[in-house]
Protein backbone atom coordinates (compact mmCIF):
# COMPACT_ATOMS: atom_id res chain seq x y z
CA UNK A 1 0.00 0.00 0.00
CA UNK A 2 0.77 4.21 -0.37
CA UNK A 3 1.08 6.28 1.91
CA UNK A 4 2.26 10.02 1.78
CA UNK A 5 4.73 10.94 4.37
CA UNK A 6 5.69 14.75 4.60
CA UNK A 7 4.32 14.96 0.54
CA UNK A 8 6.16 12.24 -0.48
CA UNK A 9 4.74 8.96 -1.56
CA UNK A 10 5.91 5.72 0.04
CA UNK A 11 5.43 1.81 -0.35
CA UNK A 12 4.79 -0.42 2.67
CA UNK A 13 4.00 -3.81 2.66
CA UNK A 14 1.77 -4.52 5.20
CA UNK A 15 -0.39 -2.17 7.65
CA UNK A 16 1.29 -0.49 10.61
CA UNK A 17 0.08 1.28 13.55
CA UNK A 18 1.31 5.42 13.67
CA UNK A 19 3.75 4.25 16.55
CA UNK A 20 5.33 1.83 14.67
CA UNK A 21 5.87 3.70 11.61
CA UNK A 22 7.65 6.39 13.76
CA UNK A 23 9.84 3.94 15.45
CA UNK A 24 10.43 2.39 12.28
CA UNK A 25 12.00 5.92 11.05
CA UNK A 26 14.20 6.96 13.90
CA UNK A 27 12.11 9.32 14.96
CA UNK A 28 12.04 10.27 19.13
CA UNK A 29 8.83 11.10 19.95
CA UNK A 30 9.39 13.99 22.17
CA UNK A 31 9.93 16.15 19.70
CA UNK A 32 7.31 15.57 16.79
CA UNK A 33 4.14 16.27 16.31
CA UNK A 34 2.61 13.70 14.11
CA UNK A 35 -0.76 14.61 11.79
CA UNK A 36 -2.98 11.83 9.77
CA UNK A 37 -5.46 12.82 7.59
CA UNK A 38 -5.37 16.26 8.75
CA UNK A 39 -6.35 15.18 12.08
CA UNK A 40 -4.01 15.60 15.34
CA UNK A 41 -3.28 12.28 16.85
CA UNK A 42 -1.65 12.64 20.12
CA UNK A 43 1.13 10.42 21.33
CA UNK A 44 -0.96 8.33 23.36
CA UNK A 45 -3.18 7.33 20.52
CA UNK A 46 -0.32 6.60 18.21
CA UNK A 47 -0.93 3.04 18.80
CA UNK A 48 -4.58 2.97 17.99
CA UNK A 49 -4.01 4.13 14.67
CA UNK A 50 -3.13 1.32 11.67
CA UNK A 51 -2.44 3.20 8.70
CA UNK A 52 -4.59 2.58 5.42
CA UNK A 53 -3.52 2.89 1.65
CA UNK A 54 -3.60 6.62 0.48
CA UNK A 55 -3.36 8.29 4.05
CA UNK A 56 -1.55 11.36 4.37
CA UNK A 57 0.74 11.24 7.44
CA UNK A 58 2.25 14.90 8.61
CA UNK A 59 5.40 14.45 10.90
CA UNK A 60 6.66 17.78 11.89
CA UNK A 61 8.91 18.97 14.41
CA UNK A 62 10.58 22.50 15.59
CA UNK A 63 13.34 24.39 13.97
CA UNK A 64 14.82 27.72 14.05
CA UNK A 65 12.18 31.10 13.00
CA UNK A 66 11.15 34.04 13.38
CA UNK B 1 8.37 50.36 40.56
CA UNK B 2 9.44 47.21 38.05
CA UNK B 3 8.54 48.59 34.58
CA UNK B 4 6.88 45.32 33.45
CA UNK B 5 4.94 44.13 30.06
CA UNK B 6 1.84 43.06 30.46
CA UNK B 7 1.21 40.09 27.77
CA UNK B 8 -0.81 37.30 27.37
CA UNK B 9 -1.40 37.44 31.20
CA UNK B 10 2.28 37.50 32.00
CA UNK B 11 3.94 40.12 33.55
CA UNK B 12 7.16 40.27 31.18
CA UNK B 13 10.52 41.35 32.19
CA UNK B 14 12.48 41.71 28.66
CA UNK B 15 10.81 43.99 25.69
CA UNK B 16 13.34 42.10 23.52
CA UNK B 17 11.83 38.96 21.73
CA UNK B 18 13.80 37.17 19.79
CA UNK B 19 13.81 34.61 16.66
CA UNK B 20 15.49 31.61 16.28
CA UNK B 21 15.95 31.41 12.81
CA UNK B 22 19.76 31.40 10.67
CA UNK B 23 22.17 30.90 13.69
CA UNK B 24 25.17 28.76 12.89
CA UNK B 25 25.01 26.43 15.17
CA UNK B 26 22.24 26.07 18.10
CA UNK B 27 24.79 25.93 20.81
CA UNK B 28 25.47 29.36 19.44
CA UNK B 29 22.23 30.35 19.74
CA UNK B 30 21.84 29.24 23.45
CA UNK B 31 24.64 31.58 23.90
CA UNK B 32 22.77 34.20 22.33
CA UNK B 33 19.44 33.54 24.29
CA UNK B 34 21.56 33.70 27.63
CA UNK B 35 23.22 37.40 26.44
CA UNK B 36 19.59 38.95 25.40
CA UNK B 37 18.31 38.00 28.67
CA UNK B 38 15.04 37.56 26.45
CA UNK B 39 11.57 36.22 27.93
CA UNK B 40 9.88 35.27 24.93
CA UNK B 41 11.85 33.11 21.94
CA UNK B 42 10.14 32.70 18.59
CA UNK B 43 10.12 28.75 16.63
CA UNK B 44 9.15 27.47 13.45
CA UNK B 45 7.69 24.28 12.58
CA UNK B 46 8.50 22.03 9.67
CA UNK B 47 8.17 18.63 8.71
CA UNK B 48 11.30 16.90 9.82
CA UNK B 49 13.33 15.19 7.43
CA UNK B 50 13.22 11.18 8.54
CA UNK B 51 16.78 10.31 7.16
CA UNK B 52 18.62 13.08 9.42
CA UNK B 53 19.53 12.80 13.58
CA UNK B 54 18.70 16.96 14.00
CA UNK B 55 19.17 17.80 17.40
CA UNK B 56 16.30 18.82 19.75
CA UNK B 57 16.28 22.59 19.09
CA UNK B 58 13.95 23.54 22.42
CA UNK B 59 16.96 21.87 24.46
CA UNK B 60 18.92 24.57 23.70
CA UNK B 61 16.08 27.36 24.67
CA UNK B 62 16.23 28.38 28.03
CA UNK B 63 13.00 26.70 29.97
CA UNK B 64 12.52 29.89 31.80
CA UNK B 65 11.48 31.56 28.23
CA UNK B 66 7.99 31.47 26.96
CA UNK B 67 8.46 29.77 23.53
CA UNK B 68 5.80 31.33 20.61
CA UNK B 69 5.40 29.62 17.24
CA UNK B 70 5.13 31.15 14.26
CA UNK B 71 2.73 30.26 11.18
CA UNK B 72 5.16 30.68 8.95
CA UNK B 73 5.17 28.74 5.71
CA UNK B 74 1.21 30.14 5.97
CA UNK B 75 -0.20 31.21 2.94
CA UNK B 76 -3.96 32.15 3.85
CA UNK B 77 -5.98 31.77 7.32
CA UNK B 78 -6.56 28.19 7.55
CA UNK B 79 -2.78 27.11 6.58
CA UNK B 80 -2.31 29.24 9.72
CA UNK B 81 -4.55 28.13 12.28
CA UNK B 82 -3.53 24.32 11.27
CA UNK B 83 0.16 25.26 11.85
CA UNK B 84 -0.82 26.74 15.48
CA UNK B 85 -2.42 23.77 16.72
CA UNK B 86 0.20 21.55 15.42
CA UNK B 87 2.31 23.86 17.32
CA UNK B 88 0.42 23.49 20.72
CA UNK B 89 -0.10 19.76 20.23
CA UNK B 90 3.49 19.45 20.56
CA UNK B 91 3.46 21.09 23.93
CA UNK B 92 5.10 24.25 23.44
CA UNK B 93 2.07 26.15 24.77
CA UNK B 94 -0.78 28.06 23.50
CA UNK B 95 1.40 31.52 22.06
CA UNK B 96 1.17 31.83 18.89
CA UNK B 97 2.63 34.54 16.10
CA UNK B 98 0.21 34.45 13.19
CA UNK B 99 2.51 34.95 9.91
CA UNK B 100 0.59 34.46 6.71
CA UNK B 101 2.48 35.54 3.57
CA UNK B 102 2.07 35.08 0.06
CA UNK B 103 4.40 37.45 -1.19
CA UNK B 104 7.81 35.40 -1.31
CA UNK B 105 9.93 38.95 -2.50
CA UNK B 106 9.12 41.05 0.17
CA UNK B 107 7.50 38.63 2.62
CA UNK B 108 4.57 41.43 3.38
CA UNK B 109 1.80 39.81 5.52
CA UNK B 110 -1.68 39.38 4.29
CA UNK B 111 -3.46 41.33 6.94
CA UNK B 112 -6.87 39.92 5.92
CA UNK B 113 -5.74 36.13 6.57
CA UNK B 114 -3.76 37.32 9.46
CA UNK B 115 -7.26 38.31 11.01
CA UNK B 116 -8.99 35.86 10.15
CA UNK B 117 -6.83 34.14 11.98
CA UNK B 118 -6.74 35.80 14.81
CA UNK B 119 -10.10 35.41 15.33
CA UNK B 120 -10.12 31.42 15.13
CA UNK B 121 -7.44 30.85 17.44
CA UNK B 122 -8.06 33.93 20.01
CA UNK B 123 -11.56 32.06 20.44
CA UNK B 124 -9.73 28.68 20.91
CA UNK B 125 -7.56 29.82 23.96
CA UNK B 126 -4.39 30.95 21.97
CA UNK B 127 -2.09 34.18 23.34
CA UNK B 128 -2.08 35.30 19.51
CA UNK B 129 0.24 37.80 18.09
CA UNK B 130 -0.21 39.12 14.88
CA UNK B 131 2.59 39.81 12.42
CA UNK B 132 1.35 42.74 10.23
CA UNK B 133 1.57 45.83 7.59
CA UNK B 134 1.13 48.59 9.85
CA UNK B 135 -2.33 49.68 9.00
CA UNK B 136 -4.51 51.62 11.59
CA UNK B 137 -8.24 49.68 10.64
CA UNK B 138 -6.41 46.33 10.51
CA UNK B 139 -4.75 46.40 13.95
CA UNK B 140 -8.13 47.43 15.20
CA UNK B 141 -9.72 44.86 13.97
CA UNK B 142 -7.02 42.30 15.02
CA UNK B 143 -7.05 43.91 18.93
CA UNK B 144 -11.11 43.92 18.91
CA UNK B 145 -10.52 40.11 17.18
CA UNK B 146 -8.49 38.88 20.56
CA UNK B 147 -5.01 39.51 19.88
CA UNK B 148 -2.55 40.04 22.72
CA UNK B 149 -0.25 42.30 20.55
CA UNK B 150 -0.08 44.00 17.52
CA UNK B 151 3.54 43.17 15.67
CA UNK B 152 3.83 45.74 12.91
CA UNK B 153 7.08 45.71 10.60
CA UNK B 154 9.85 47.60 10.58
CA UNK B 155 10.75 47.08 7.15
CA UNK B 156 10.64 43.75 4.98
CA UNK B 157 11.88 40.31 7.37
CA UNK B 158 15.34 39.82 7.27
CA UNK B 159 16.37 42.89 4.98
CA UNK B 160 18.03 44.74 8.15
CA UNK B 161 16.77 48.33 7.04
CA UNK B 162 15.41 49.54 10.06
CA UNK B 163 11.99 51.16 10.89
CA UNK B 164 11.13 52.55 7.55
CA UNK B 165 7.45 52.64 8.55
CA UNK B 166 7.91 54.76 11.63
CA UNK B 167 5.38 57.14 10.91
CA UNK B 168 2.50 54.20 10.35
CA UNK B 169 3.72 52.34 13.63
CA UNK B 170 3.65 55.58 15.96
CA UNK B 171 -0.34 56.09 14.93
CA UNK B 172 -0.70 52.20 16.03
CA UNK B 173 0.93 53.37 19.08
CA UNK B 174 -1.06 56.40 20.20
CA UNK B 175 -3.96 54.72 19.23
CA UNK B 176 -3.93 50.86 19.92
CA UNK B 177 -4.38 49.76 23.77
CA UNK B 178 -2.54 46.30 23.37
CA UNK B 179 1.04 46.43 23.21
CA UNK B 180 2.48 47.54 19.97
CA UNK B 181 5.55 45.08 19.14
CA UNK B 182 8.01 45.87 16.07
CA UNK B 183 8.79 42.72 14.11
CA UNK B 184 11.09 42.39 11.39
CA UNK B 185 13.41 44.32 9.41
CA UNK B 186 15.21 45.74 12.56
CA UNK B 187 18.88 45.82 11.54
CA UNK B 188 20.66 46.93 14.08
CA UNK B 189 20.24 48.01 18.39
CA UNK B 190 19.84 51.34 17.09
CA UNK B 191 16.68 50.42 15.47
CA UNK B 192 15.53 48.65 18.19
CA UNK B 193 16.51 51.88 20.46
CA UNK B 194 13.98 54.00 18.27
CA UNK B 195 10.97 51.69 18.59
CA UNK B 196 11.38 51.53 22.19
CA UNK B 197 11.38 55.42 22.36
CA UNK B 198 8.69 56.10 20.29
CA UNK B 199 6.69 54.07 22.81
CA UNK B 200 6.23 50.27 21.18
CA UNK B 201 6.12 48.14 24.08
CA UNK B 202 8.41 45.98 22.63
CA UNK B 203 10.61 44.49 19.72
CA UNK B 204 11.42 40.92 17.51
CA UNK B 205 15.01 40.73 16.27
CA UNK B 206 16.53 37.76 14.99
CA UNK B 207 18.09 38.37 11.42
CA UNK B 208 20.12 41.02 12.96
CA UNK B 209 21.92 39.16 15.88
CA UNK B 210 21.81 36.01 14.09
CA UNK B 211 24.40 36.84 11.30
CA UNK B 212 26.13 39.53 13.39
CA UNK B 213 29.62 38.68 13.18
CA UNK B 214 29.53 37.95 16.78
CA UNK B 215 26.00 37.23 17.83
CA UNK B 216 26.58 36.89 21.75
CA UNK B 217 27.49 40.98 21.87
CA UNK B 218 24.66 41.51 19.04
CA UNK B 219 22.18 39.76 21.90
CA UNK B 220 23.60 42.02 24.31
CA UNK B 221 23.86 45.49 22.02
CA UNK B 222 20.14 45.17 21.88
CA UNK B 223 19.79 44.08 25.25
CA UNK B 224 21.04 46.99 26.58
CA UNK B 225 19.76 49.15 23.62
CA UNK B 226 16.36 48.40 24.37
CA UNK B 227 16.78 49.01 27.47
CA UNK B 228 17.92 52.23 27.05
CA UNK B 229 14.82 53.11 24.47
CA UNK B 230 12.89 52.42 27.19
CA UNK B 231 13.85 54.51 30.15
CA UNK B 232 14.17 57.43 27.41
CA UNK B 233 10.56 56.99 26.52
CA UNK B 234 9.62 56.56 30.22
CA UNK B 235 12.09 59.47 31.02
CA UNK B 236 10.07 62.10 28.67
CA UNK B 237 11.92 62.75 25.46
CA UNK B 238 13.04 66.69 25.31
CA UNK B 239 10.77 68.79 22.00
CA UNK B 240 12.46 68.82 19.00
CA UNK B 241 12.75 72.57 17.23
CA UNK B 242 13.78 74.07 13.67
CA UNK B 243 15.89 76.88 14.88
CA UNK B 244 18.35 76.57 17.60
CA UNK B 245 18.10 77.10 21.63
CA UNK B 246 20.91 78.14 23.43
CA UNK B 247 21.47 75.86 26.35
CA UNK B 248 23.99 78.11 27.92
CA UNK B 249 22.79 81.52 29.39
CA UNK B 250 22.55 84.56 26.89
CA UNK B 251 23.83 87.24 29.66
CA UNK B 252 26.86 87.78 31.60
CA UNK B 253 29.16 87.20 27.92
CA UNK B 254 32.40 89.00 28.46
CA UNK B 255 32.44 91.38 26.33
CA UNK B 256 29.31 93.05 27.63
CA UNK B 257 30.09 96.66 28.72
CA UNK B 258 28.60 97.80 32.00
CA UNK B 259 27.71 101.51 31.60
Amino acid sequence: MILTLNGKQESIEKPVTLDALVTAKGLCPDKIVVEHNFSIISKEDWSKVTLKDQDMIEIISFVGGG
Amino acid sequence: MEDLLTLGGRSIKSRLLIGTGKFASYPLMKKALEAAQSDIVTVALRRVDTGSKADNILEYIPKSCVLMANTSGARNADEAVRIARLAKASGSGNWIKIEVVQDNKYLLPDNLETLKAVEILAKEGFIVLPYMSPDLSMARRMQDAGAAAVMPLGSPIGSNRGVKTRELVEILVREIKVPVIVDAGLGSPSDACECLEMGCAAVLVNTAIAIARDPVAMARAFKEAVSAGRTAYLAGLASSGSVASASSPLTGFLRDETR
